[in-house]
C-alpha cells in the first residue's frame, strides 16, 4: 500500500542508504501531501531516524535523490526545519534555553551577522509556543526530560520553516509535554505546515498522525492513517525481518562491495 | 615590579588569553586530547621552517607548523575513518610519531636550529625579554614574542568575535547546524588551524606539555563555574592571565620552570573550584543533591 | 658495518645488558599496551607517564639519590594517584573524560617540571641524569638499575601469561565476566596497576613524553594482522623488542641521538606500515579488493550485455563488435578492452574478426546473472513493493552478489518463477 501525491512536499525517490556499508533503507519510493501530520512507524533498527537523516542530507546516499517542495535541498533549506534526537547533544553544554532557541534563527543569518534583537524575539516567541518562557534563562542541564524536548521543539519552530522533520520528539517525555506537543503540532498543520515525525507508539500514532509511513528496511506502506495502520501491514512492518535483505546487506558489508560499478551520475 | 617580570608575566598571560578561549570549544567537543595532539605535532613544522628559512623568519614558521598541526588532525582522521584504527589509538599514533620525528630533526640539525629538546617541553619563558625587536631607527619596541603572541591573539578575537555563531553550533549539535547548511568540516579545520596558530605561537614561551595546561585547564575551571559560554570564555581568559602571574612567582620562589609553575597554579585553581564552586563543586553537589538527580 | 656487527655480535658485555633490557622493556609495556588498546583507555596510558615524572623527582629530592628502587616506588605513586584523579574528576563532576585525562596529564607533568627544573638549579651533584627520564635512554642502562627494571619487566610478563584467559575476558566484555564470577574489580585493579608499572618500566627506554606510543602503537599495528588476541600480544611484544633493540643500537653508534624519539619513530613506521600494507585489513588490500571486484563487476556486466544482444536475435552465438557492446552499456573503452581480454583469457568469450561472441561457458556465467538479477527484480517487486519500473538499479549491484545459497533461498520464496517483472523470462539454472 503505497499510495502517492501529486504536488507533494517530501518526495523520496528510490533511496537506498548504506549506514557504514550495511544498506539500511531499500529502495524507498514516497511522497508526503502538503498540509499533514505524518508518523513514520516501525521497529527498532527499521531505519526511522536513518529515513529522517537522509532527507537532510546528512547520510551518504547510494542511490536515489529526495527533493523537498519540488527542489533539492540546498535551494531550500529554511523552508525545511530538523529536530534531532534529543539524546544526540551534551545538555551540559553551556546554553541557556533561549540561545537553544535562538540558534533556530542562525541559518537565515548568514556568514557573519550575529544574532540580536529581532533573533531574541523569535526565539522568546518560540518559546512561548511550547510554554517554555519561564525558563528562558534555565541552563539546559537543568531542565527535565519533557522540558528539553520543547526547547528543542521552539528551536525549529523559531526557524518558521513548512516542513519540519523530528526525530522521536515523544522520547522519554512525561504525557503532560506530549499531549502539548501533539496539540502544537496539530495548529502547525492548520497553518499550512507538514510536519513528518519518527514515533515508536502504535497506540497513540492511530490517533496523532492523519498519514503514515510504515517502514522496517524498505518502505511496507505510506499513505493515510486508516488505510495503513491494518493488521495485515502491521504484521508485515513488526513480522520479523526479510532475512534476505539482512543477508545480502551483511554480504555487502562484510565483503566491502562496491554498490556499483561505477558512481553513479547524479540523478 | 622590574621591566623584565612585566614582560614575562604580560606573555604568559597573552598565551594563557588564546589557549584558554580555543579551549573552551575543545573541552565542550570533547577534544581537549585532540588539542594535546596538535600541541605536540607542531614540532616538526617549526623545525622544518627554521632550516628552511635558516633563521627565525616568524611568518614561515607559524604558516610551516600551523600547517603541520591542521595535517596531524587530518592524520588522526584518515587513520580512524579510513584504515579503522580505534579513535583514540589514533591519536596516540598520530602525535608521538610527529613529535619523535622534531625531536630527531633536532638532534640530527642540532647546529642548525637553535632549539634544545627540553625547551620544546617546557619552553624559556625567562628569556623572552632578552630578545627585543628593535626598529632600524632605533625605537626599543619591547620583546619580539609579545607581538607575535599579541598579533595571533587579534586574530584569534576576530575569529572567535566574526564567527560565534558557527562556532557554537557546530559544538553544540552539529546533526542541526549541518541541517542548517553550516558545515561542520569547514568549521573544524578552522577551529583545528587556530589551535595550530597557537600552539606554534606559544611554543617557544612554554613549550608543548604546558600549552596544553593552558588550553584545558582553565577552560575546564570555568566550565564548573558558569553556565553560559560567553562568560565561560571570558572567566577561562581572567583565570589564565592569574595563574601566569601566580606561576611567575612561584617559580621565582622555587628556583624553577615558570612554565611548569604556571601549570601548578592552574592545578591548584582547578582544585579549589572543584571542591568549592557555587554551582557544580562537589561541596554544593553533596548538599543539594536533589537537584542533579532531577536532571 | 663494523659498528653493526660490533652491536650484534654482543662481545662488549654494556651492549649484552643494554639489548637484554631494551627487550624486556619494550616487550612489557607493548603486551600491557594491548589490553589498555583493546578496552579503549589507550590516552590514560599517556597521562599516567606524564605523572610518572613528579614521583620520580620527589623520591629524588626526599632521599637525595638515584637508587631505582625508590625512584620506581615514587614513579608508581604518582602514576596511580594519577589515575585515581582522572576517576575521581569524571565522577564527581560534569568533566568529560577526555578533559580530566587532559588535565591531569599536563598540571602533574608542570609540577614534575617545576620540581625538575627546581632540582637542577639547586646545585645538587647527583642530580644529572634525572632528565633522562623526558626522553629515555636505554643505552645508559647498567648494573642495577638494568637488574630491577628487568626483574619488573618478567614479573610483568608473568602476571600476563598467567591471567592470559581473565583478562582476555575483561576486554571483550565486562559485564559477562562479572556474570560468570570472576571478580571483576580486582581484575581491573591488577591490570591498571601492570599499566602503571609498564609505564614506569617503559619509561627507561623512550621517556615520559613518548611513553604513550609504546602503550599504543605496537597494540595498534598488531591488530591489523590478526584477529585472535594471543596473536596479536606475541606480534605487539615482537615488533616492540625489535624496535627497541634498533633505538639502542642508534644511541650505541651515535650518542648524541635520542634513544627514545628512535624507537617511537621506527614503532610509527612499522604501524603506518601495517595500516596500509597489511593484508586483509589494510588499506592497501582493502582497495584492490575493491577493485577486483568492481572488475569483476565490468566483466560480469559484459557477459550479460553479450547475453541481452543474443536474447534479442534469439541465438547466442554472435559476435558483436565493440561498438555495439558500448551503445548497450556505456563504458571507458579501456576498461571494457581490458575486460575482454581478461574474458578471452577464462575463455568465457571468444574474438573472431566480425567482434566478440560467448562461448558455451560464457553463456552459461551470463545465465546465471541474467538469472540472478531477474530473480533480485521479482523479489523487490513482491517482497518490497517497490513499483517494477524502480528495482532495475538495485539489481544491477545486488546481481554480483548472491551467492547460491540466497539464490536458492530467493527462488523458493518466488516459488520458482519463470518470468521477472518486466516479462523477460528468467533463464534455468543450466
Amino acid at each position: 500500500m503505497i499510495q502517492h501525491v501529486t504536488d507533494p512536499v517530501l518526495e523520496v525517490h528510490d533511496l537506498t542508504v548504506s549506514y557504514q556499508r550495511k544498506p539500511v533503507l531499500w529502495d524507498v519510493d514516497l511522497t508526503v501531501p502538503k498540509q499533514a501530520l505524518v508518523g513514520v512507524i516501525g521497529p527498532n533498527g527499521a531505519g526511522k531516524s536513518t529515513l529522517i537523516k537522509a532527507i537532510m542530507g546528512l547520510l551518504p546516499l547510494n542511490s536515489g535523490y529526495v527533493e523537498l517542495f519540488g527542489k533539492p535541498l540546498d535551494e531550500v533549506r529554511e523552508k525545511v526545519s530538523y529536530v534531532p534526537q534529543r539524546e544526540s547533544v551534551d545538555w551540559d553544554f553551556p546554553a541557556s534555553a533561549l540561545d537553544v532557541a535562538m540558534m533556530g534563527t542562525y541559518g537565515s543569518l548568514g556568514l557573519f551577522r550575529r544574532p540580536g534583537a529581532k533573533q531574541r524575539q523569535l526565539a522568546m516567541e518560540a518559546l512561548e509556543k511550547v510554554g517554555m518562557q519561564d525558563f528562558a534563562h534555565r541552563q539546559i542541564s537543568q531542565l527535565s526530560g519533557g522540558q528539553q524536548q520543547r526547547v528543542f521543539l521552539s528551536r525549529a519552530l523559531a526557524q518558521d520553516a513548512d516542513l519540519y522533520l523530528m526525530d522521536e520528539p515523544f522520547a522519554g517525555v512525561d504525557i503532560a509535554t506530549e499531549t502539548a506537543i501533539i496539540e502544537l503540532l496539530r495548529q502547525m498543520r492548520e497553518t499550512g505546515k507538514t510536519v513528518v515525525v519518527v514515533h515508536h507508539d502504535l497506540q497513540s500514532a492511530q490517533d496523532y498522525f492523519d498519514w503514515i509511513i510504515l517502514l522496517n528496511m524498505r518502505l511496507v506502506a505510506s499513505g493515510p492513517t486508516d488505510e495503513t495502520l491494518t493488521p495485515a501491514l502491521l504484521e508485515k512492518t513488526y513480522g520479523g525481518r526479510l532475512t534476505e535483505l539482512s543477508r545480502v546487506s551483511e554480504l555487502l558489508h562484510k565483503k566491502n562491495f562496491p554498490i556499483r560499478e561505477t558512481k553513479p551520475p547524479r540523478k | 615590579m622590574n621591566l623584565d617580570a612585566f614582560w614575562i608575566i604580560l606573555t604568559g598571560a597573552l598565551v594563557a588569553i588564546c589557549c584558554s578561549l580555543l579551549g573552551c570549544f575543545l573541552i565542550l567537543r570533547r577534544m581537549a586530547m585532540v588539542g594535546d595532539a596538535i600541541s605536540h605535532a607542531v614540532l616538526p613544522g617549526i623545525v622544518l621552517a627554521f632550516l628552511f628559512s635558516g633563521s627565525r623568519e616568524v611568518w614561515t614558521m607559524l604558516l610551516g607548523a600551523a600547517l603541520l598541526g591542521v595535517a596531524c588532525t587530518f592524520l588522526i582522521e584518515f587513520f580512524h575513518k579510513k584504515a579503522n584504527v580505534p579513535a583514540d589509538a589514533s591519536i596516540g599514533v598520530t602525535f608521538t610519531w610527529l613529535f619523535a620525528l622534531g625531536i630527531i630533526l633536532i638532534s640530527v640539525y642540532a647546529g642548525q636550529v637553535d632549539l634544545d629538546q627540553d625547551c620544546v617541553l617546557y619552553g624559556e619563558i625567562a628569556y623572552v625579554p632578552l630578545d627585543i625587536w628593535i626598529t632600524p631607527s632605533g625605537l626599543n619596541l619591547g620583546p619580539r614574542t609579545v607581538w607575535i603572541i599579541g598579533g595571533v591573539l587579534v586574530v584569534l578575537l576576530l575569529f572567535i568575535g566574526l564567527f560565534y555563531k558557527q562556532l557554537y553550533l557546530t559544538s553544540f549539535d552539529p546533526a542541526f547546524a549541518a541541517a542548517i547548511g553550516i558545515s561542520t568540516t569547514l568549521w573544524y579545520y578552522l577551529l583545528m588551524g587556530a589551535v595550530s596558530l597557537t600552539t606554534v605561537a606559544a611554543f617557544e614561551s612554554v613549550g608543548a606539555i604546558l600549552v596544553v595546561a593552558l588550553m584545558v585547564g582553565p577552560p575546564a575551571t570555568a566550565y564548573l563555574l558558569t553556565d553560559d559560554l560567553k562568560k565561560m570564555l571570558l572567566i577561562s581568559a581572567g583565570l589564565g592571565t592569574l595563574a601566569s602571574a601566580g606561576g611567575f612567582y612561584l617559580a621565582l620562589w622555587l628556583n624553577g620552570s615558570v612554565a611548569g609553575a604556571i601549570s601548578v597554579v592552574i592545578g591548584l585553581q582547578f582544585l579549589l573550584v572543584f571542591v568549592f564552586s557555587p554551582s557544580h563543586g562537589l561541596v554544593s553537589r553533596r548538599r543539594k543533591p536533589a537537584l542533579s538527580a532531577q536532571g | 658495518m663494523s659498528t653493526l656487527w660490533d652491536f650484534l655480535s654482543m662481545s662488549d658485555a654494556n651492549v649484552r645488558y643494554v639489548t637484554i633490557g631494551s627487550v624486556l622493556l619494550a616487550a612489557s609495556s607493548a603486551v600491557v599496551g594491548c589490553f589498555t588498546v583493546l578496552r579503549k583507555r589507550a590516552l590514560v596510558g599517556d597521562a599516567v607517564a606524564h605523572a610518572v615524572l613528579p614521583g620520580v623527582c620527589l623520591a629524588f629530592m626526599l632521599t637525595g639519590e638515584k637508587n631505582p628502587l625508590i625512584l620506581l616506588l615514587g614513579s608508581f605513586l604518582t602514576g596511580w594517584l594519577s589515575l585515581v584523579v582522572i576517576d575521581v574528576i569524571t565522577a564527581k563532576s560534569r568533566i568529560k573524560e577526555d578533559t580530566a585525562i587532559g588535565l591531569v596529564l599536563s598540571v602533574f607533568f608542570g609540577i614534575g617540571i617545576l620540581l625538575l627544573t627546581s632540582i637542577q638549579h639547586s646545585g645538587n651533584e647527583n642530580q644529572s641524569g634525572l632528565d633522562k627520564f623526558l626522553f629515555g635512554s636505554a643505552a645508559a642502562l647498567v648494573g642495577q638499575d638494568l637488574i630491577t627494571f628487568g626483574a619488573v619487566a618478567v614479573l610483568l610478563l608473568l602476571s600476563v601469561l598467567l591471567l592470559y584467559k581473565e583478562f582476555k575476558l575483561l576486554s571483550f566484555d565486562l559485564a559477562y565476566a562479572r556474570t560468570i564470577g570472576l571478580p571483576v574489580r580486582g581484575l581491573e585493579l591488577l591490570l591498571t596497576t601492570l599499566t602503571v608499572l609498564a609505564v614506569v618500566v617503559g619509561i627507561q627506554s623512550v621517556g615520559v613524553v613518548l611513553m604513550s606510543a609504546m602503550l599504543i602503537t605496537p597494540a595498534a599495528a598488531a591488530r591489523f594482522w590478526t584477529d585472535r588476541l594471543g596473536i596479536m600480544i606475541v606480534l605487539a611484544a615482537v615488533m616492540s623488542a625489535f624496535c627497541g633493540v634498533a633505538g639502542a643500537f642508534v644511541s650505541f653508534t651515535a650518542p648524541a641521538m635520542p634513544t627514545g624519539p628512535w624507537i617511537v619513530m621506527l614503532l610509527s613506521l612499522l604501524a603506518i606500515f601495517s595500516f596500509i600494507l597489511a593484508p586483509k585489513k589494510g588499506l592497501l588490500a582493502r582497495y584492490l579488493l575493491q577493485r577486483r571486484l568492481r572488475r569483476q563487476m565490468t566483466r560480469e556486466n559484459i557477459l550479460k550485455t553479450l547475453f541481452h544482444l543474443g536474447e534479442e536475435k534469439g541465438a547466442y552465438e554472435g559476435s558483436y563488435s565493440r561498438a555495439q557492446i558500448l551503445e548497450r552499456r556505456q563504458q571507458p573503452l579501456l576498461r571494457m578492452k581490458n575486460a575482454l581480454h581478461t574474458l578471452r583469457r577464462q575463455g568465457l568469450v571468444k574474438e573472431s574478426p566480425s567482434g566478440w561472441a560467448l562461448t558455451p561457458t560464457g553463456k552459461k556465467e551470463a545465465q546465471r546473472i541474467v538469472r540472478l538479477h531477474r530473480l533480485w527484480e521479482l523479489y523487490l517487486t513482491q517482497y518490497l513493493q517497490v513499483a517494477s519500473d524502480h528495482v532495475h538499479e538495485d539489481a544491477e549491484s545486488i546481481e554480483h552478489v548472491l551467492t547460491p545459497e540466497l539464490e536458492k533461498r530467493l527462488e523458493e520464496l518466488l516459488d520458482f518463477p519463470t518470468a521477472d517483472p518486466h516479462h523477460s523470462s528468467i533463464p534455468q539454472q543450466p
